[in-house]
C-alpha cells in the first residue's frame, strides 16, 4: 500500500502550517529591494519592535496600486507627484519621507556618446540622443521610468528611434539588456552597485541634485481598508524616523559608498 | 559556459552545507508544488476518466476546453487569481492574497487541465481494452471509474508528476500571487527571476541546479516507491 | 419445449451500413450447450455479444421467457481474446467478487479456489501480461466461472489450448451443465463440438443457415453451406 502512503504524505504537506508572528506587508521598489538596505533594516526593526515585515517588490505604480486595494499595509516609494496623486485618492493616511539615493548614469566604458563631458544630466542625455548611442529604457511605468521620462522632456528630446530600447522589465532585466547590448541607461546607483553582470558598462554621470531621488513612507488608508494593520504600520514609521534607523541609513555601505541620506523631519 | 560551472559549483556547495535559505525555499517550493499536485489530481484524474468513459452532448467541448487551458500561460492565471482574492476583489476577506495557499490555489488552475488531460488518454485507451468486461460484469458508473483508476495508476502517476513538473517549474503566476516575499512566499523559481534581475547568474544558475534535481529527485523517489508496491513491471 | 427460453425475433445487426448478422429468429431452450458455428466472418462472436447485451440491436429483439428471465441476470462471457486487466491473475480472478463485495481476501482465496478448478497452475501472483496464451484464456474462463452464472457464454474458449488443457475444459463445462448452467458457446473445432453440443446454431454470412440438434446436424447436414463446411474440415 505504498501508493496509499505516498497520498498521505504528500496531504500533509499541503496542510502543514506556517508559523504567525505579528506580521505586516509593505510594498517597495525593485531598487530599494536591490540596495541591499532592506536586509540590513528588516532585522532590527523586528529586534526593537517585534514587527516581521514582509516585503513585496515590485514597481512603483504596483506598490501604491497594492496599497490602493488594501493587499498591503504600507507603501514605502520613490514618485512624490504619483504618491501625493494616491493620497489625495484617500489611500493613504499621510507622506513621510524618510530618506533619499540618487540616479546615475551608466554606459558603455568608452562613452561614445562622450555623456561624461556634460555637467548636467539634461546635457548627459542630449549628447547620448545626438550620437544615437543605443539608450536602454525601463519603459515599465516605474518611478525610474517615470524619472527618465520627465528627465528627457527638461532636454527637450522626445525620444524615438532605433537607438532607444524599452524594455518593460524591472531594474536587473534592464541592466541585463544594457549590459547585452553595450548600452547607456540610467539606474538607481544601488542596483547599479550590486549588478553583478556588468561586462563593459560603467558609471559615466552622477551628481546633479535632480538626480536626487526621495523614498517616502505612506502607511494605507484604515478608514478605506479596515482589515489593514494601521497601528503596526505607525509603530514601523515612528521607527523608521528614529535616530536608530538615522544611524543605520546612513552608515550603510555598498562596495565602499554610502547609498542613502537620512532626511526625516521630526514631527 | 563559466557561468554555468560556476553555478554547478555554487549549486554543490549551497547543498552540502545545507544553506538556510535554500533549504527554506526548497521547502516551500516542494510543499505549494506537491501541494497544487496532490488536489490537481484528486480532480483531474476522476475527471479524465469520467470525459473518457462517459458520452455526453458536450464531452467534445469539455475536452477541447482542457486542451486550451493547458496552452493558458501561468501569468494570465496569476493575474486573474491575484484579481479575486486582491482585498478589493470578490474573494478579498479571505486574505490569501501573497500567502502559500493562494499559491496553491494558482498552481491548481494552472495543472489540473494538463493532469486532467493526459489522465483522461491513459484512461481512454485501458477503457478501450476493458470496455467489454465492465460492462459484461455489469460494473456501475463509480466501479468503473475506480477500477480505471487502479489500474492505470502508473500512468496516472505519470499525469500527476506532468502535473508537478509543471507546477514546480512555472514562475509566473507564483510570483504575482505570492509576491515572493522573503521568508514567506519565496520558492525556487522565484528566487531564479529575482538572482537574474540582480545579474548573480551564478546564483541564479546554482537555484536552477537544484531545481531540476529536486524534480528528478521526486519523479525518482515516486516510480522507486511504485515499483517496489509490486515486483513487476511499469 | 421446456418451460424458460431465450426467444430471438427477426434480430439484426448493421455496423458501417452493411448487415453483418441478421435477420435471424430463433429460440434457444432452457438447458444444455448450443453450439454456434460457422466460417470465420460468419457472425458467430456477434451473435453471442448480442444475446449478451453487449451490442445494440438494429432491429428486432431478443425476448427472455419464463426462466429466461433468471439466466438473464446470471451470465458471465469469456470473450475470444481474453481482456487482460492490469492486475495479477489471482485478482484478475477476484474481481467480479469483488465487484459484488466481497472481501479482498475472501476474493482471494476463491479465486485461487476456482483457478484450480480450470487448471491454471501457476504462480497466481504473475500479472496477467506475462502469462502464456493459454494461460490467460483459463484466467478468463476462471474469471467467469467465479460468479457460478446460470447462463455463460464462451466464444472460442480453447483456441490456444494444447489436448490436455482443451479436454480439461471440456469436463468442465460438462460438469456445470450437469449442475443446471445454460451454455452458448462457439468453435471451430468440430470434434469438440460434437462432444459437447446438445444443439447446434449454424450460421453462414451473417444468416442463419440451419439449427437442429447435435446428432441430427452432425451426421445429415440439411443445408449446403454446413455440408460444405463439415466437409471442408474432414477434408483437412
Ligand atoms: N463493429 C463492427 N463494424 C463493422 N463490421 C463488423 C463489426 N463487428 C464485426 N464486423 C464484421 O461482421 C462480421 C462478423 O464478425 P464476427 O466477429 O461475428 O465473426 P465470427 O463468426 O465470430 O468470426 P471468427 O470465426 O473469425 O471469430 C465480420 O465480417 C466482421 O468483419
Ligand atoms: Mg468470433
Amino acid at each position: 500500500m505504498k501508493f496509499r502512503t505516498i497520498i498521505a504524505a504528500a496531504a500533509t504537506a499541503v496542510f502543514a502550517t506556517m508559523a504567525q508572528a505579528e506580521e505586516m506587508k509593505m510594498s517597495v521598489t525593485t531598487s530599494f529591494a536591490n540596495s541591499g538596505l532592506a536586509e540590513v533594516l528588516l532585522p532590527e526593526i523586528e529586534k526593537d519592535t517585534g514587527i516581521t515585515v514582509q516585503l513585496l517588490v515590485v514597481g512603483t505604480g504596483q506598490a501604491l496600486k497594492l496599497g490602493a486595494e488594501g493587499d498591503v499595509d504600507a507603501v514605502l516609494v520613490h514618485a512624490k507627484a504619483a504618491e501625493e496623486k494616491w493620497l489625495a485618492e484617500g489611500n493613504g493616511t499621510h507622506r513621510r519621507e524618510i530618506m533619499y539615493n540618487d540616479f546615475i548614469f551608466v554606459g558603455p566604458s568608452d562613452d561614445p556618446a562622450g555623456a561624461a563631458k556634460a555637467d548636467k544630466a539634461t546635457g548627459a542625455l542630449q549628447a547620448i540622443a545626438a550620437a544615437q548611442a543605443p539608450f536602454v529604457s525601463r519603459g515599465d511605468d516605474s518611478g525610474t521610468h517615470k524619472m527618465e521620462l520627465s528627465l528627457w522632456k527638461a532636454a527637450g528630446i522626445e525620444p524615438q528611434g532605433d537607438w532607444y530600447r524599452a524594455v518593460g522589465q524591472g531594474m536587473g532585466a534592464a541592466l541585463n539588456t544594457a549590459s547585452g547590448m553595450n548600452a547607456y541607461i540610467m539606474s538607481d546607483r544601488a542596483s547599479w552597485l550590486k549588478f553583478a553582470n556588468k561586462g563593459d558598462l560603467k558609471l559615466v554621470f552622477e551628481g546633479d541634485p535632480v538626480l536626487f531621488n526621495q523614498y517616502a513612507f505612506l502607511p494605507v488608508n484604515p478608514a478605506k481598508h479596515p482589515h489593514v494593520k494601521n497601528d503596526l504600520a505607525n509603530k514601523l514609521e515612528a521607527w523608521l524616523v528614529s535616530d536608530r534607523a538615522k544611524a543605520l541609513i546612513d552608515g550603510y555601505m555598498l562596495n565602499g559608498e554610502k547609498l542613502f541620506t537620512f532626511n526625516a523631519k521630526a514631527e | 559556459m563559466n557561468d554555468i560551472l560556476q553555478g554547478m559549483a555554487r549549486a554543490a556547495r549551497l547543498v552540502v552545507t545545507l544553506d538556510a535559505d535554500l533549504v527554506e525555499i526548497t521547502a516551500l517550493s516542494l510543499q505549494v508544488s506537491l501541494g497544487a499536485a496532490v488536489i490537481a489530481s484528486a480532480i483531474g484524474l476522476p475527471l479524465g476518466a469520467w470525459l473518457a468513459i462517459n458520452r455526453f452532448p458536450a464531452r467534445r467541448v469539455v475536452i477541447a476546453v482542457l486542451n486550451a487551458l493547458m496552452g493558458l500561460p501561468p501569468v494570465v492565471v496569476g493575474l486573474i487569481v491575484y484579481v479575486l482574492f486582491s482585498r478589493s476583489g470578490p474573494l478579498g476577506a479571505l486574505g490569501l492574497l501573497f500567502t502559500p495557499t493562494v499559491m496553491v490555489i494558482a498552481q491548481v488552475i494552472i495543472i489540473t487541465p494538463i493532469v486532467a488531460s493526459v489522465s483522461h488518454q491513459a484512461i481512454r485507451e485501458l477503457w478501450a481494452d476493458y470496455h467489454d468486461l465492465l460492462i459484461s460484469l455489469k460494473a456501475n458508473r463509480l466501479q468503473r471509474i475506480v477500477t480505471l483508476l487502479w489500474d492505470g495508476r502508473r500512468a496516472l502517476m505519470t499525469a500527476s508528476l506532468a502535473g508537478f513538473g509543471r507546477g514546480v517549474g512555472e514562475v509566473g503566476a507564483i510570483m504575482i500571487v505570492g509576491g515572493n516575499i522573503d521568508h514567506a512566499t519565496r520558492v525556487l523559481t522565484t528566487a531564479i527571476a529575482l538572482e537574474t534581475g540582480k545579474g548573480a547568474f551564478d546564483m541564479a544558475l546554482a537555484l536552477g541546479f537544484v531545481l531540476i534535481g529536486l524534480a528528478i529527485s521526486v519523479n525518482l523517489a515516486l516510480h522507486f516507491l511504485s515499483r517496489t508496491e509490486r515486483g513487476s513491471r511499469w | 419445449m421446456v418451460s424458460g427460453m431465450i426467444v430471438l425475433e427477426g434480430v439484426e445487426l448493421r455496423r458501417g451500413g452493411r448487415v453483418i448478422v441478421g435477420p435471424v429468429s430463433l429460440t434457444l431452450g432452457a438447458e444444455g450447450i448450443t453450439m454456434v458455428m460457422g466460417p470465420n466472418g460468419a457472425g458467430k462472436t456477434t451473435l453471442l455479444r448480442a444475446l449478451h447485451g453487449l451490442e445494440r440491436l438494429s432491429s428486432g429483439q431478443i425476448r427472455w421467457a419464463g426462466n429466461g428471465n433468471a439466466l438473464r441476470e446470471r451470465q458471465a462471457f469469456v470473450f475470444q481474446t481474453p481482456v487482460l486487466m492490469r492486475r495479477s491473475a489471482l485478482d484478475s480472478i477476484a474481481y467480479p467478487l469483488r465487484l459484488r463485495g466481497v472481501k479482498r481476501a475472501e476474493a482471494r482465496e476463491r479465486a485461487a479456489a476456482c483457478a484450480e478448478q480450470v487448471g491454471l497452475r501457476v504462480n497466481l501472483k504473475k500479472e496477467v501480461s506475462d502469462l502464456s496464451g493459454g494461460e490467460k484464456q483459463k484466467m478468463a474462463m476462471a474469471r467467469a466461472l467465479i460468479l457460478e452464472p446460470a447462463l455463460l457464454f464462451l466464444d472460442e474458449p480453447s483456441a490456444n489450448l494444447d489436448g490436455r488443457s482443451t479436454r480439461e475444459i471440456e469436463e468442465i463445462l460438462n460438469r456445470i451443465r450437469a449442475g443446471g448452467t445454460r451454455i452458448v458457446m462457439s468453435t471451430h473445432d468440430i470434434g469438440q463440438a460434437r462432444r459437447l453440443a446438445d444443439d447446434v446454431v449454424f450460421l453462414h454470412d451473417g444468416k442463419l443457415a440451419e439449427q437442429g440438434p447435435s446428432a441430427a446436424f452432425f451426421d445429415a447436414p440439411q443445408s449446403s453451406q454446413a455440408q460444405a463446411y463439415l466437409k471442408g474440415d474432414i477434408v483437412l
